[in-house]
């Protein structure tokens, strides 16, 4: 039988020819991640089952990102427990404030993930290095603390859902608005342990920062990891990044798939998820009467150097509403520091709009923007569950970097294109 | 093994953020973390819950994050069971891997009710509903699954394995 992209993936690195939908294998994983909030859990629970060690002090990723710059002293204790751990194993891939960035917008521009990897992360959104043809997928603490001690961890080998891409973008029509549509289309749950394997001739239309946009919001679907194939924009992107080999793999013609779900890139609206998950996507038009307070543009999904153009293309040369806070987050120091050399910080801060160091902040309802009852929030991240920026009373409506800033300049969620 | 309690219902896409919110994830002691647990769905949770009583959710149970506190903090509330239609594919890793047992069963899911009381016989996967007087079949673990939870854990049953 033919096996997806994934499939092949995970059968290469248990050390199989084949592998089946519903097989549980033991995989070698190639990375494992773990940030501020996930590494302390997996480093108390080795260390209370005594196995205080580390497979490869090259293969592991400590990234301080959700809680600092320390928010607390509570954060700050939890920093330090991966600070020593880091220090007393070695790891190599440890991020601190000044190197640290958004984990999954920093590893893959770090060159630390590749095509054909397997790749374990103590957060959700570890499947966003898809995007570059790898198998990557988010676990818990423990899973995470095994596969630092090991190396190894265990899969149920998943079905899969293609999803085809056609057409040709639209005008300020990004990944976000791909994959908030998709998942309209198919649910939170639509792909509960399954891949989303993306294909067709409309991936060509997609830059890497799309992709991973895309990629990173598979679990929102509740998929186990979301995949592109590997192209030409992919080498070019892992070329001068990544200092070791990378392996492509490709879908087998004959492999198998539970449905096909086709988009046609040339129809979509800029789209919004209103609140509270993620499959309420609407075009945007429908919400033009919805007024914000906040708009957050940032995260692992938007925070990367397209997204901040974008915004900045819309913010320059306007202002941000007299009632609204816009709050920019680039998400690594690289995105940050070529934000201030192509001036697009400044049109931010010219247009009213705060830039802040990378950090997740506001998006998990951390810091740094924090709604009160009542509030509303235009952000680019991913998830606008109850109580995800602030208060329980507050809402988060999801979209892509063009519609918040042009939310933020008119005080309600608003197209881009009308502006 | 069995479990025999008091059911708290709740409906589809319970998340993580509302299991354990992440205005409080820089809390470290587990005790501690375990007061806030499900404060934003069901604020009177904690206060209620009583050692035993089980958790009954509808379609994709802890779906969000990977915050393996989630699971955590029911664990530590005492509940000795979860049962929902389906299950976020990281909740459930988290919650086998640190012990916390769940069954997935849609027809249980959709008749029992809150405040029903519920006994399970995990051997056999089979749920009674005593208010009800109703019996649902749920599935039963794989072999490879039912291993970690018998060594109490995924590292335990490493460490059994000689790693
Ligand atoms: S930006 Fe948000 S979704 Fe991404 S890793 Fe940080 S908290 Fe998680």
């Amino acid at each position: 039988m033919g096996m997806t992209m994934t499939q092949k993936i995970l059968a290469a690195h248990a050390g199989v020819d084949e592998v089946v939908p519903g097989q549980l294998i033991e995989a070698d994983i190639d990375l494992v991640l773990a940030n501020d909030i996930t590494g302390p859990v997996a480093i108390r629970e080795l260390k209370k089952a005594d196995l205080n060690k580390v497979f490869d002090k090259n293969k592991v990723a400590l990234v301080m990102d959700h809680f600092v710059p320390n928010k607390d002293i509570k954060s700050a204790e939890q920093c330090v427990e991966c600070r020593d751990f880091a220090r007393e194993h070695g790891i190599v891939n440890f991020f601190d404030v000044g190197r640290m960035g958004i984990e999954h917008a920093l590893l893959p521009e770090q060159g630390i993930v590749a095509a054909g990897d397997c790749i374990i992360g103590a957060d959700s959104h570890t499947c966003t290095y898809g995007a570059l043809g790898a198998f990557s997928t988010g676990v818990g603490s423990t899973d995470c603390a095994a596969g630092i001690a090991t190396g190894k961890a265990w899969f149920r080998v998943p079905s899969a859902i293609k999803v085809e891409l056609t057409g040709t973008k639209a005008p300020w029509i990004s990944g976000k608005d791909v994959i908030l549509h998709l998942i309209g289309e198919i649910g939170v749950d639509g792909a509960l342990y399954e891949s989303l394997e993306f294909c067709g001739p409309g991936v060509a239309e997609l830059s890497m920062d799309d992709r991973f946009s895309i990629a990173n919001m598979a679990i929102e679907a509740g998929a186990k990891n979301g995949i592109f194939p590997v192209d030409e924009k992919t080498v070019a992107y892992m070329e001068g990044r990544v200092p070791r080999a990378w392996k492509v793999f490709e879908a087998d013609a004959d492999a198998e798939y539970e449905r096909t779900v086709t988009i046609d890139l040339s129809t979509l609206r800029p789209t919004v998820s209103v609140p509270h998950l993620p499959e309420n996507a609407k075009p945007v038009e429908e919400l033009a009467d919805v007024e914000i307070q906040q708009a957050v543009i940032g995260s692992c999904t938007n925070g990367r150097i397209e997204d901040m153009r974008v915004a900045a293309d819309i913010l320059r040369g306007r202002h941000v509403a007299p009632w609204v806070r816009a709050i920019v987050i680039p998400a690594t120091q690289d995105v940050y520091l070529q934000c201030i050399r192509e001036g697009l910080a400044e049109a931010f801060i010219e247009a009213g709009a705060v830039i802040s160091t990378p950090t997740c902040g506001p998006c998990l309802g951390g810091y740094m923007g924090i709604l009160a009852a009542g509030e509303r929030a235009i952000s680019t991240t991913n998830r606008n569950f109850v109580g995800r920026m602030g208060h329980v009373d507050s809402e988060v409506y999801l979209s892509s970097p063009a519609v918040a800033a042009a939310s933020a300049v008119t005080g309600h969620i608003t197209d881009p294109a009308t502006l | 093994m069995n479990a025999h309690g008091t059911v708290f219902k709740y409906g589809d896409n319970v998340d993580t953020d509302v299991i354990i919110p992440a205005r409080y994830l820089n809390i470290a002691d587990p005790d501690e973390l375990a007061t806030h647990a499900m404060e934003d769905i069901d604020a009177t949770f904690v206060e209620r819950v009583k050692p035993g009583d089980i958790v009954v959710a509808n379609r994709n149970f802890g779906c969000g994050s990977s915050r393996e506190h989630a699971p955590l903090v029911i664990k530590q509330n005492g509940v000795s069971c979860v049962i929902a239609a389906s299950f976020a594919r990281i909740f459930y890793r988290n919650a086998i891997n640190i012990g916390l047992p769940i069954l997935e069963c849609a027809e249980a899911a959709e008749k029992i009710q809150d405040g029903d009381e519920v006994e399970i016989d995990f051997a056999t996967g089979l749920i009674r509903d005593i208010t009800r007087g109703e019996e649902y079949q749920a599935l039963a673990f794989p072999e490879f699954i039912n291993g970690i939870i018998e060594h109490g854990g995924l590292l335990n049953s490493l460490k059994a394995r000689g790693v």
